[in-house]
């Protein structure tokens, strides 16, 4: 606690320990399953499968999704039944971009036109598919369309101070609304099958396994690096007043700060966390489609935070993690059973888990000293 | 649990009853069916066939008939002509017969026999004779038919019915005339004109006669006629009018029809527009049906309940296993169904709020995500039992078809009950959280929870008892919608966003509000749907809802007075 | 209404324009004429009750002023509309010369300079002392800002002087729900000093203290007048008797009288409406 320590990384490091162990763990995964990946042969016990190195490298794009949901539910209170939106819409923004790289590869092989607008006899590419050949334009809109939706809803909604339930069941109401539209043939975005066959990404070949190991890494670096910048954020002042919004929303207005832009940064930097991590997740899983809006997969995302613990950040790395586990798990075991587990697990969790599993760790902790 | 069931039912049950009373008044209530059914006039003819026909006859009869076994389609349509002209006492019966397929020729015996089914039992009568015939013969072949011939039938038996002592197959047969009408059904139907005294058989025939007189040499004649049809609603008339003005050369009566089709095309516009109200109300009704139980839990007690759209499933479902239990008595299913839904899905509620929304108050995103587990247990729980397929809930026929205004403008019976059901549960809620002490408790305790406690209510109580009822109002909503969709596992999720945005909309806290709301979103969403799809009339919905919301937080009814802006 | 607004002001020629007022642009408070906050015709209803009827009040720049009122008499709501919270349905109220208080914001209001203690205590109560005050602080609001924000040596200093005058040095890393409800009352009169207000306005400062407590508050109110502007609500007759040079009495949303402590009391209409009822 010395005052001429005035790094960033100083401040994210300083604001508490277990930070430390998660860089290390998150650093170490990195590394070790592409090396478990390389090194080993096959047949080896010590070998990681390109298949593993894709499952895990979902999971990490589902908790970049967590953390983004955290940083704006466990410090500021708003609750988003809709994140997926963003996180899709960063999706789908990617997704353009590799449907572009198909080229001539399609089933139709139409040089400009993805196959599902050859299909529906479309003759030219309409006006919002243009850029989406160049990847740093892809790029740019997997941040910007998230964080554009998010400016203008957030913007109306804080304006007039629309709080609590209210937010949470119209954030719904917003994914559903786009879950409509992006069924439509009519929108431009490949309909009810979305966007999928995809062969490229920046020349590489998706099937590669050297690629799969590429992008499993960027995730990890990409939690990593999202982790460590919300880290950042929440242990500045400007934590401590998303924090004081969420304790008392008036008393801080009264004290002089504006309520409505603080909550507007916040959750457009949460969207734009949300539509990088849909950005990953589409090459990794190799399709995007609108049931990616639906609303349920937002309360479940919103489940994985409250199972780690929210207002912790990697709280919501481990609830996704291992809610998501624990689905994979069922879903190849017991298939009927996963719905059962998950709605017994939502309410399990909001009665005696108000924490999560760190809350449920630390009193371990505290119990034994 | 059982000291709740009883205060339960001791307070809801009158008006469950009263509920029931009015649900089957309404629904046995069976309005005059324009009968046109050939079944019925076959029984009537087939006593008639009996009676003795003098020799000369039956055999000029026995020889048109042996003719039609073997006729081209031509020839056995002057054939049936020739019956109708020489009006043979069995013609009808024969002509009904060649229509409905169940006129046979026996070859060995050379004899023409009309099936007639009862039961799946199958039996045989001699044309002529009307005599029995056990098997029909061995040898015997159906007569056929084809378009052209069915459409002259129906006009031929349509001749013999003009005559008929029931009203209703004359008002048929004139109708039937309508399409084959020539100099002789005309000269027919004046004469029939003339002596009829039934108004609508009347008017029938004179739609016809005109509509007859269009194809006119006279430009008078037409001209009159086309200012006879003026103000007709019928597809033929529209069409024969505007078939009239391609080919018609008089000014007077090109003037006149244009204004004719005009006028009908403004009445259609507005019977359309009738209509599409009406498709408003009705998916209005839907929309209040699924939100009213939730304006109980979200806008009185507060209670973000999102398995709100399971209990609303579960009643249907409930409706499915009454029927799986009364396979015979449909209709009254569908009525016991409606305080086995209201049991059901209350009970269920009560669970809920016992077991896990009482532990949550004051912390509703914690609720909101805890009913959310409720809610797939629910469906997982219905999938397992049920299967995750969709059942089909029948329909009792006194809600099946049509309830016909005019000839465009016609309600289905079933969406018409689910209205007026909507309006009756609606005041059953409102008596209840008014004019009863458990109402009065209710609203206390969603005003100042402390001071109802501290004036004896046992707010516990109350709170279990308001969440059953709004769960069981679900319940009840679910009874009426699987009269509309599919019962399936994924049938709650449909309503949820819905509901809760009919509440916000309307109001939260205020019956009124979800009763105006959900119409007015209803209407409004059959009004764009012709202009934009189904699809984007739901997405403009959704985004209007949400900007509404924005604009006016505390929906179209806000709660008044100092109290509700601290809330 | 609202949209009325910018029609009305192109007809009361009395004004300047809006647009050609850089006060609004850049309020700084303006106490030249001596009178820091002027309300007057000020009239709010809710739901056809009349909260404020035409209340009319002047408070001066440096004068400590207690005002005082039976349940209903509408202090708060008369709070409310000072700090943005409530918009009066008519009447107008000024912060100096310049600043129309009906046109700006609560957070705008706080930086312009009006700090507000509630009724109860209300402070961050996952927060601790420090990070209570340090948010409190006079200073930059912007949302940028607050993300590279760091205290620096001056700051500190200041927030330790406020720890020491508001006793709560020892609890500086005590989480602010932890405290017991006098501390909270000091916390929040603390937060209140950190604004570094030009107007303090002041519900119910006392309630739950101890009589040693209530001396204390006493004193720290008396200082800060002359300097800032304070206007206190109480019903503790003794402390505001203890405190004050001017009260004055509302009564169903109107000023009934307004005199010293003896004068009010002497009133007959006071007497009758509120003074009767306590004694």
């Amino acid at each position: 606690m010395t005052l001429q320590d005035h790094s960033a990384i100083s401040r994210v490091m300083r604001s508490d320990r277990g930070i430390k162990w998660f860089v290390g763990l998150l650093l170490a995964a990195a590394v070790l399953l592409p090396l478990g990946h390389l090194l080993f042969p096959p047949e080896s016990s010590l070998h990681v499968s390109t298949y593993t190195l894709g499952l895990v490298g979902k999971y990490m794009t589902y908790a970049l999704l967590a953390v983004s949901i955290d940083l704006i539910w466990g410090y500021c209170g708003i609750l988003s039944l809709g994140h997926t939106a963003f996180f899709a819409l960063g999706g789908y923004a990617m997704g353009m971009y590799l449907m572009r790289q198909i080229g001539t590869r399609g089933v139709y092989g139409d040089p400009l036109l993805p196959d599902f607008m050859v299909f529906l006899n479309w003759d030219s590419l309409p006006w919002y598919w243009h850029g989406f050949d160049m990847f740093w334009f892809a790029a740019v809109m997997v941040v910007l369309a998230p964080g554009l939706l998010a400016l203008v809803f957030g913007w109306f909604a804080f304006q007039s101070r629309v709080v609590g339930v209210y937010f949470s069941i119209i954030t719904q109401a917003l994914t559903f609304a786009l879950l409509l539209a992006f069924f439509r043939n009519e929108m431009g975005f490949g309909g009810n099958n979305g966007l999928t066959d995809f062969k490229e990404l920046l020349g590489f070949d998706l099937q590669a396994s050297s690629t799969r190991v590429g992008l499993y890494v960027t995730s990890a670096l990409a939690l990593l690096a999202g982790v460590l910048v919300c880290r950042w954020i929440v242990a500045s002042r400007f934590g401590r007043i998303i924090a004081a919004i969420r304790d008392s929303e008036s008393r801080t207005r009264f004290i002089g700060y504006r309520v409505e832009h603080y909550k507007l940064w916040l959750f457009c930097f949460s969207a734009m966390l949300a539509g990088i991590a849909g950005a990953l997740y589409v090459p990794q899983v190799g399709i995007i489609n609108p049931g990616e809006f639906a609303p349920i997969n937002s309360i479940e995302a919103v489940v994985w935070v409250a199972v780690g613990g929210r207002g912790t950040l990697y709280g919501a790395v481990v609830g996704a993690i291992l809610v998501n586990y624990a689905k994979s798990y069922f879903t190849m075991a017991w298939p009927e059973a996963w719905l059962y587990a998950l709605g017994v697990l939502f309410v399990l969790v909001t009665l005696f888990l108000p924490k999560g599993v760190l809350g449920l760790l630390q009193r371990f902790k505290r119990a034994e000293s | 649990m059982r000291q709740l069931l009883e205060g339960m039912s001791a307070k809801v049950s009158r008006l469950l009853m009263l509920l029931i009373m009015l649900f089957v008044g309404v629904a046995t209530y069976q309005p005059l069916h324009a009968s046109t059914d050939y079944e019925d006039v076959i029984e009537a003819e087939e006593s008639l066939v009996d009676t003795a026909l003098p020799a000369d006859q039956t055999e000029e009869f026995s020889n048109a008939l042996a003719q039609l076994a073997s006729a081209s389609f031509s020839k056995k349509e002057d054939l049936t002509s020739e019956l109708v002209a020489k009006r043979f006492p069995g013609s009808r019966g024969v002509l009904v017969a060649l229509l409905e397929n169940q006129l046979y020729a026996d070859k060995s015996s050379g004899k023409v026999l009309i099936l007639s089914e009862q039961d799946g039992e199958k039996t045989y009568h001699d044309a002529i004779s009307g005599e029995l015939i056990a098997d029909g013969g061995s040898d015997k072949k159906r007569i056929t038919t084809n378009n052209s011939l069915r459409k002259k039938l129906r006009g031929d038996i349509a001749i013999f019915d003009l005559h008929s002592e029931d009203r209703n197959v004359r008002l048929g047969a004139v109708q039937q005339l309508r399409d084959v009408v020539d100099q002789s059904v005309a000269t027919m139907l004046m004469k029939q004109q003339s002596i009829e005294k039934d108004d609508d058989v009347i008017e029938e025939i004179r739609v016809t006669l005109a509509i007859f007189d269009l194809g006119s040499e006279d430009s008078e004649a037409r001209l009159a006629a086309v200012e006879a049809l003026d103000g007709e609603l019928g597809n033929d008339v529209f069409n024969q009018i505007s078939a009239l003005l391609h080919s018609e050369e008089d000014k007077e009566v090109i003037k006149a029809a244009q204004a004719t089709i005009k006028r009908i095309e403004g009445k259609r516009d507005f019977y359309s527009l009738l209509e599409t109200a009406f498709f408003g109300l009705s998916f209005g009704s839907v929309l209040v049906l699924a939100a009213i139980g939730l304006a109980i839990t979200f806008g009185v007690m507060g209670v973000i309940n999102m398995a709100h759209g399971e209990l609303i499933m579960l009643g249907a479902y409930t409706t499915f296993v009454m029927q799986q239990l009364l396979p015979d008595h449909i209709g009254l299913s569908i009525i016991l169904s409606i305080p086995a839904a209201f049991l059901v899905s209350g009970l269920v509620g009560i669970g809920i709020e016992r077991g896990v929304v009482r532990f949550l108050y004051g912390r509703p995103l914690e609720t909101l995500l805890a009913t959310f587990g409720v809610s797939l247990i629910l469906q997982q729980l219905v999938r397992t039992i049920f299967s995750p397929l969709n059942r089909s809930v029948q329909t009792p026929e006194m809600m099946s078809g049509l309830l016909r205004f005019n000839e465009v403008f016609a309600v289905t019976y079933n969406r018409l009950y689910i209205l007026i059901f909507t309006f009756i549960v609606f005041a059953g809620l409102w008596l209840i959280l008014n004019k009863t002490s458990l109402g009065l408790k209710v609203r206390a305790v969603s005003q100042n929870r402390q001071m109802a406690r501290a004036m004896g209510v046992r707010t516990a109580r109350v709170d279990a008892l308001t969440f059953g009822l709004g769960s069981g109002v679900a319940g009840i909503a679910g009874v009426a919608l699987s009269q509309l969709t599919n019962v399936g596992p994924n049938l709650g999720q449909a309503y949820i966003i819905d509901s809760f945005m009919v509440v916000v909309f309307g109001g939260v806290g205020n019956l009124w509000g979800t009763l105006v709301g959900g119409m007015t979103l209803g209407v409004a969403t059959k009004f764009l749907e012709p202009h934009v799809g189904a699809v984007v009339a739901k997405i403009i919905m959704l985004v209007f809802i949400i900007l509404f919301i924005q604009r006016r937080k505390q929906g179209l009814f806000p709660q008044k007075g100092r109290a509700a802006s601290g809330a | 209404m609202s949209m009325l607004k910018p029609l009305r002001d192109f007809t009361e020629r009395d004004r300047v324009f809006d647009m050609v007022n850089p006060a609004l642009r850049s309020p700084k408070l303006d106490v030249s004429h001596g009178t820091v906050l002027y309300l007057e015709d000020i009239s709010v209803s809710f739901d056809g009750f009349r909260a404020l009827n035409d209340l009319t009040l002047y408070i001066q720049a440096g004068e400590l002023r207690c005002i005082i009122g039976p349940n209903g008499a509408g202090k708060t709501t008369m709070m409310d509309v000072i700090t943005g919270k409530t918009r009066p349905d008519t009447g107008s109220a000024f912060f100096g010369q310049t600043i129309d208080l009906l046109r700006l914001s609560e957070p705008d209001i706080a930086q312009a300079g009006i700090g507000r203690k509630f009724q109860s205590p209300t402070v961050f109560e996952q927060h601790t002392v420090f990070e209570n005050l340090e948010l409190s602080m006079a200073g930059p609001r912007g949302v940028w800002a607050m993300l590279y924000a760091r205290l620096n040596a001056e700051q500190r200093e200041k927030i330790d002087s406020v720890l020491e005058l508001t006793g709560l040095q020892d609890l500086r890393f005590a989480l602010a729900g932890s405290l017991s409800h006098g501390q909270k009352q000091w916390l929040e009169i603390g937060m209140l000093l950190m604004q570094e207000p030009a107007l303090l306005l002041v519900d119910e400062p006392v309630a739950g203290m101890t009589p040693q407590e209530t001396e204390r508050t006493a004193e720290l109110l008396v200082s800060l007048a002359g300097e800032r502007s304070v206007v206190v609500v109480e019903h503790d007759m003794e402390f505001v008797r203890s405190i004050a040079r001017t009260v004055t009495v509302l009564h169903e949303g109107s000023v009934l009288a307004e005199g010293s402590m003896d004068q009010v009391q002497s009133n007959p209409k006071v007497v009758e409406v509120y003074l009767g009822e306590q004694v």
